[in-house]
């Protein structure tokens, strides 16, 4: 029998587990949530070489490769957090996720290799992690690829992409039927490369701003291979442990897919029609009206009430600071300004208060969307740094764009409107956005972090 | 432990998982995500166990990639999510303690 202990400690780390979700719920317990958390997993690594004779048929095999495997993933996991950027964090946490997912289908690989009268129950559970797993490493890796810039962040539509995904589809489940009606490993290869393929296939046509909903879609499924391959050991704790994440991930991207304002399976499926391109073409010619650092910077100063909507472009100019040494500049003149923060603003939901934070800007000043959006009218300039898709009123207002129902930021209900970007380029969606050729708007181009350090100087000498 | 019993722990966790991030604020959803995906690099608890009773070198081999993929998983997720709430620390309370 596994030692009572043992499974009182695994207990231990489940009740953990949950207090960390619990804990990462609420900004006050989060970082002690996240603590509570490792604790938890720390707890379950270590007892997981006392569960005896039972279940190891003997002592421990492999214990030095075993430890040296754990210091090896310990080593490369620690500093790929320690070294990645903010604005990168989304897809370290696809990484991360992917290779979670790799490591739940590589134990249903040995489970399946090692034990030969196995009941349908128990075979189906290891088929299921095999492709859900495989699934979520290949996919994870492909947002990794479309996030890092890679490949193209654009959905790519390959033809009959349609025809050829739902053929895999059909394919893994037809093999992984036959699998556990004859359980020989051949068949076992050829459902491990089908489900690898249509990990790629799946995520293949999702494009730009989807993409963070489809790495928590990932990690939800993550969790629910790591469920399965715990059934498969008749462990507990990886059940429960997989079941949460699953559960609570589920429930994660489907409120992130109701910020996007699009149903999921939208987000999946319905990749962008290339109708935007024929608008792109035809606007390029359009009259806008460009300003000077210095015409900004007196219309800031002039302004009674300002917002800020900082987007991406913010984070790749690295300009956090910059834009928080202008709004205290602006608070100094006894200007009130707010900062309104989409919920999907970055790259991933949550990000962009993630970056602010890190820029030390005072929570209070981050105002939400549906909190904000009221103050447009009483707004004398909306100040838009490197965000677009997020305050396009194609959203709202025009229902054969691509992101309609998507919730935006009305920066064009305010009474003058400022955009910093690099260029007319439309987008992550790649979707034209009329507010740009609106009269009271004003562009600056340019980098965000050059052109808000020439907004500050230029308001330091007024 | 009978499949069940399982069955039943399987089917409470889906309720808990989903009562405990039902109320998260949308400033938390990334690094609700990140941890969350931490968590389920308890995944090597599994690979250790498999990797404890491998049979040939192919499974020993397996089992140490399965091994090190998940202890990525679980180290960097932490690892990663903490980093991004360090920054959500309130200020206030950070000058607190300096005044000490």
């Amino acid at each position: 029998m596994t030692p009572t202990w043992v499974r009182l400690a695994e207990l231990a780390a489940a009740i953990l587990f949950i207090l960390a979700l619990k804990g990462l719920s609420s900004p006050k317990t989060a970082r002690r949530g996240n603590l509570l958390g490792a604790a938890g997993a720390a707890i379950a690594t270590a007892v997981a070489f006392f569960y005896g004779q039972e279940f190891y048929g003997g002592p421990v095999q492999h214990l030095p490769e075993i430890l040296t495997a754990i210091a090896i993933g310990s080593i490369i996991g620690w500093i790929a957090a320690r070294r990645v950027q903010m604005t990168q964090m989304p897809q370290m946490v696809a990484l991360f996720n992917g290779v979670g997912g790799g490591a739940a289908a590589v134990i249903s690989v040995i489970e399946f290799l090692s034990v030969h009268e196995e009941s349908v129950a128990m075979l189906t559970a290891t088929i299921f992690t095999v492709v859900v797993g495989s699934v979520s490493f290949t996919g994870s890796l492909l947002t990794f690829a479309k996030l890092q810039e890679l490949m193209t962040s654009r959905p790519v539509v390959i033809p009959l992409g349609r025809f050829i995904t739902i053929g895999v589809a059909v394919g893994t489940v037809v093999t992984a039927i036959a699998l556990i009606l004859s359980p020989v490993n051949s068949l076992l290869w050829l459902l491990l490369g089908l489900s690898l393929l249509l990990g790629i296939l799946l995520v293949l046509p999702v494009g730009g701003a989807d993409v963070p909903i489809v790495i928590s879609l990932l990690n939800a499924f993550t969790g629910l291979s790591v469920a399965a391959s715990g059934y498969v050991l008749g462990n507990v704790l990886l059940i429960v442990a997989g079941t949460l994440v699953g559960a609570s991930g589920t429930l994660l991207t489907r409120m992130m897919a109701q910020a996007m304002g699009r149903p999921l399976t939208n987000t999946l499926f319905g990749a962008f029609k290339a109708k935007a391109v024929t608008t792109t073409a035809s606007a390029e010619d359009r009259p806008v009206k460009s300003a000077s650092p210095e015409d900004v910077a007196i219309m800031l100063a002039y302004a009674r009430k300002v917002i800020i909507v900082p987007g991406y472009g913010l984070a790749v100019a690295q300009a956090q600071n910059t834009i928080r040494e202008l709004v205290e500049l602006l608070v100094a003149k006894g200007i009130e300004v707010d900062y309104a923060i989409h919920p999907v603003a970055g790259r991933m939901p949550g990000h962009m208060n993630v970056l602010l934070a890190e820029a030390n800007v005072p929570y209070d000043q981050l105002k939400e969307m549906d909190e904000i959006n009221p103050e447009f009218p009483a707004t004398d300039v909306a100040l838009v740094v490197g965000a677009n898709d997020v305050v396009n009123p194609a959203a709202r207002d025009d229902k054969s764009a691509p992101i309609y129902g998507m919730p935006i930021l009305n920066v064009d209900q305010a009474q003058q409107v400022v955009f910093l970007k690099r260029s007319m380029r439309p987008g992550f969606a790649g979707i034209e956005n009329e507010v740009l050729f609106d009269p009271k708007t004003s562009l600056l181009f340019g980098d965000a972090k050059d052109s808000l350090t020439k907004v500050v100087s230029s308001l330091k000498t007024l | 432990m009978d499949a069940i019993s399982l069955l039943t722990i399987f089917v409470l966790s889906i309720f808990v998982g989903i009562e405990v991030v039902s109320k998260v604020s949308a400033i938390l959803h990334t690094p609700l995500m990140s941890g969350a995906n931490a968590i389920h690099g308890v995944v090597l608890v599994g690979a250790i166990l498999v990797t404890g009773k491998a049979e040939d070198n192919i499974q020993l081999y397996l089992g140490l990639t399965a091994i090190v993929l998940a202890a990525i998983n679980m180290v960097g997720g932490f690892v990663v999510t903490d980093r991004m709430l360090e920054m959500f620390k309130p200020k206030k309370v950070e000058k607190e303690e300096v005044s000490k």
